[in-house]
């Protein structure tokens, strides 16, 4: 292998990618574009559900509920209304997401010692946010029912009951149950994979299609050395774009980052391997810019989305698509991102995604290599 | 066999069903410019091609600087410079950038770089163009820069794929002066073209249709050997009709129209002119010159290939 032969590719292709104003947008703008939409865009959290609220009664008691709901944080009184048919109007306009009803003989009821009933009326159109707000509502209500037992208990002069169990939670890792900053750092996989895959899925095919392949396979240089000086760049590029989403994620989203910064960077550079091999593979294999950049998509980037557990948890999927995640390797990198950032986990600890990388870094790196051939 | 050779026996290759090259022979000699000239389709890229080591032969060997193309492909691209028929340089870097990049795929030694670069630039008269964007050039420069980009690292052979297509004449000849100079520096070129006027300018010439060669030898054999009989040039009206008629008049051996006049092939040209005259203008057709002329490759070529279109 010549270094200098390397060095040419490798200069040649940072020419071609700083003069590509499409190439140079996606190195430039895409990482923090990707950092912006997920960092604020996406919020798994369910807090201020705007809810409208329907006082039938209009007495100390049911205003005391109703202030409930609103000091909530689950909750977001938006609309108050005087009768049914708003209500309505008010779920079907999507305006809000849950009406509450207090009946007319809310306090009546209470003061008998008889089971008042509030109805709460949820748009289920989003299933997940309608159970999260059913759940809300109980722990509100049932909260606020503990508490007229307790006034009622004590009017009447006896002691106080101490509740049979009680849950004591800590949260470890992501104190904050923000959902930010487990959804930031996944980021990261999705950057690099467009980066390592897409772009160096177009290099080899954009040769191909422009007719320098021929002229650069008719010189001395070998299939090796036109891959690494192909890649090399990208490399690079790839791990600067690391560093600039790890920073935006501690500084700027404020994720707690409790892990080694050669952790980070290991595992980066090793995933930045696996799909630049791949991408390289995609690229020899499709020889036209737009079947490699399409593959190299469906290939890397929609699974690193979807089946990597950077949103969706692996362990509520499908017990077929759960096995099929194995053969993710974004969901390794996903799965070591998340803990070097959150869990403070040292490379030793991450052994076995590790190890799952270096294989997929192996097997891919094969492939490329012996996919490429300098034959038309 | 010395290093700057090309020798090919038996060559084959096959695409499927298509034979692409056909059983091809050919030697030839240090600083000799040697023409591949055929019709597209006819096999001249696929053989440059393997020669190039960049397709496998079906069969045959051929042996390019003393080395076998399809056993050592790598020591053979060495020691060749390649221009392909298509443009294949960066057109998004600089004439300079285009340079350094092949001189390093070459290896051309550091010391040396700065020298052959210069060198380059001047034989193919780009010289205060090093900064220009290679996509900017107008065609017959980018020819020259292909060129000068593939003969960085001095190879004693070169492989030309239609270098001159589609550029405009002028530029044409002062590309092939280019190659003229080379091959006076002891360069082998081999180019292959589909311009007749140009293998004129080859020290020797193959003819090849559908994968064969038809022809083999030096401008002046091949305008001597190929023919047979002789070659006469007819001026008359109407063209359409004279045609016919010649076709059919005793001692012709072939007719063509080439350009505003006919092209016969006669035994003799000199018992053939009074006859043809007679001929002709008893069945109306005014004649307003008939003369013995000089083939040229043009009226080998369609002479050789009309005869395989017999055969077929």
């Amino acid at each position: 292998m010549s270094w200098r032969r390397l060095m040419a590719v490798a200069r040649k292709e940072l020419i071609q990618i700083w003069r590509d104003s499409r190439s140079l947008g996606i190195v430039l703008v895409m990482p923090l574009a990707m950092m912006l939409l997920f960092g604020y865009g996406v919020n798994l959290d369910m807090k201020h559900i705007p809810i409208c609220v329907f006082d039938r009664e209009g007495s100390q008691k049911s205003q005391d509920l109703l202030k409930r709901f609103q000091s909530s944080d689950y909750f977001e009184v938006v609309r108050a209304v005087d009768n049914y048919p708003a209500l309505v109007k008010a779920i079907d306009s999507g305006q809000v997401r849950m009406g509450v009803v207090v009946p007319h003989d809310f306090s009546e009821r209470l003061r008998t010692g008889e089971t008042a009933t509030v109805q709460a009326i949820v748009d289920a159109t989003d299933d997940n946010t309608a159970n999260l707000a059913i759940g809300y509502t109980q722990a509100v209500v049932s909260d606020f029912s503990q508490q007229v037992q307790l006034d009622w208990l004590r009017q009447q002069g006896r002691p106080e009951p101490k509740p049979p169990i009680s849950v004591n939670a800590r949260t470890w890792f992501n104190e904050d149950l923000e959902s930010k900053a487990f959804i930031v750092p996944g980021v990261l996989a999705l950057v690099m994979s467009v980066i390592g895959a897409f772009l160096t899925s177009l290099t080899i095919a954009r040769e191909w299609e422009r007719g320098s392949m021929e002229q650069l396979i008719s010189t001395p240089v070998t299939p090796l050395e036109i891959m690494l000086g192909k890649l090399a760049p990208y490399f690079v590029i790839g791990l600067l774009n690391t560093a600039v989403c790890a920073v935006i994620a501690i500084w700027w989203f404020e994720v707690p980052f409790r892990g080694s910064v050669a952790a980070l960077f290991v595992s980066s550079a090793l995933f930045m391997v696996v799909v630049m091999a791949l991408g390289f593979f995609i690229s020899v294999i499709g020889r036209s810019q737009l079947a490699a950049s399409q593959i190299a998509l469906t290939a890397t980037f929609l699974p690193a989305f979807l089946l990597s557990g950077f949103l969706f948890s692996i362990e509520q999927m499908p017990a077929v698509i759960r096995a099929l995640t194995h053969l993710i390797p974004a969901r390794y990198f996903v799965t070591i991102l998340k803990d070097v950032f959150l869990k403070g986990s040292s490379l030793s600890m991450l052994e076995g995604e590790l190890l799952a990388l270096t294989l997929f870094a192996v097997a891919l790196t094969l492939l490329a290599t012996r996919s490429f051939k300098k034959k038309l | 066999m010395n290093g700057s050779s090309v020798s090919v026996r038996d060559l084959v290759k096959k695409f499927g069903d298509f034979t692409a090259v056909d059983h091809i022979n050919l030697e030839t000699s240090r600083g000799e410019v040697f023409g591949f000239l055929g019709p597209n389709g006819a096999g001249k890229s696929t053989t440059i091609r393997i020669l190039c080591g960049l397709l496998r032969p079906t069969s045959g060997t051929a042996l390019v600087a003393g080395f076998d193309v399809a056993r050592e492909p790598e020591a053979v691209r060495q020691r060749i410079g390649y221009m392909s028929q298509k443009f294949s340089l960066y057109n998004d870097l600089r004439v300079i950038e285009n340079l350094r990049f092949f001189a390093g795929l070459y290896n051309v030694p550091r010391e040396l770089l700065e020298k052959r670069i210069q060198w380059a630039l001047e034989m193919a008269d780009l010289t205060g163009h090093e900064r220009q964007m290679t996509g900017t050039l107008p065609g017959g420069w980018k020819q020259r820069l292909a060129l000068g980009c593939a003969v960085l690292h001095q190879p004693p052979i070169v492989f030309l794929d239609e270098p001159t297509s589609g550029v405009d004449p002028i530029s044409r000849r002062q590309f092939w002066e280019l190659i003229h100079h080379m091959a006076g520096e002891g360069v082998t070129v081999f180019v292959t073209t589909h311009y007749m006027e140009e293998a004129e300018y080859c020290n020797r010439l193959a003819l090849i249709e559908r994968g064969r060669i038809v022809a083999l030898g030096t401008p002046g054999e091949l305008k001597q050997r190929s023919m047979k009989g002789e070659l006469l040039l007819v001026e008359c009206a109407p063209l359409g009709q004279g045609v016919e008629l010649a076709q059919k008049a005793p001692g012709v051996l072939d007719a063509a129209v080439f350009g505003n006049a006919l092209h016969l092939v006669v035994e003799k040209a000199a018992t053939a002119i009074p006859v043809l005259r007679e001929y002709l203008s008893q069945r109306g057709v005014t004649v307003s010159r008939i003369e013995a002329i000089a083939p040229t490759l043009e009226d080998v070529f369609v002479s050789l290939t009309a005869g395989h279109k017999e055969l077929a």
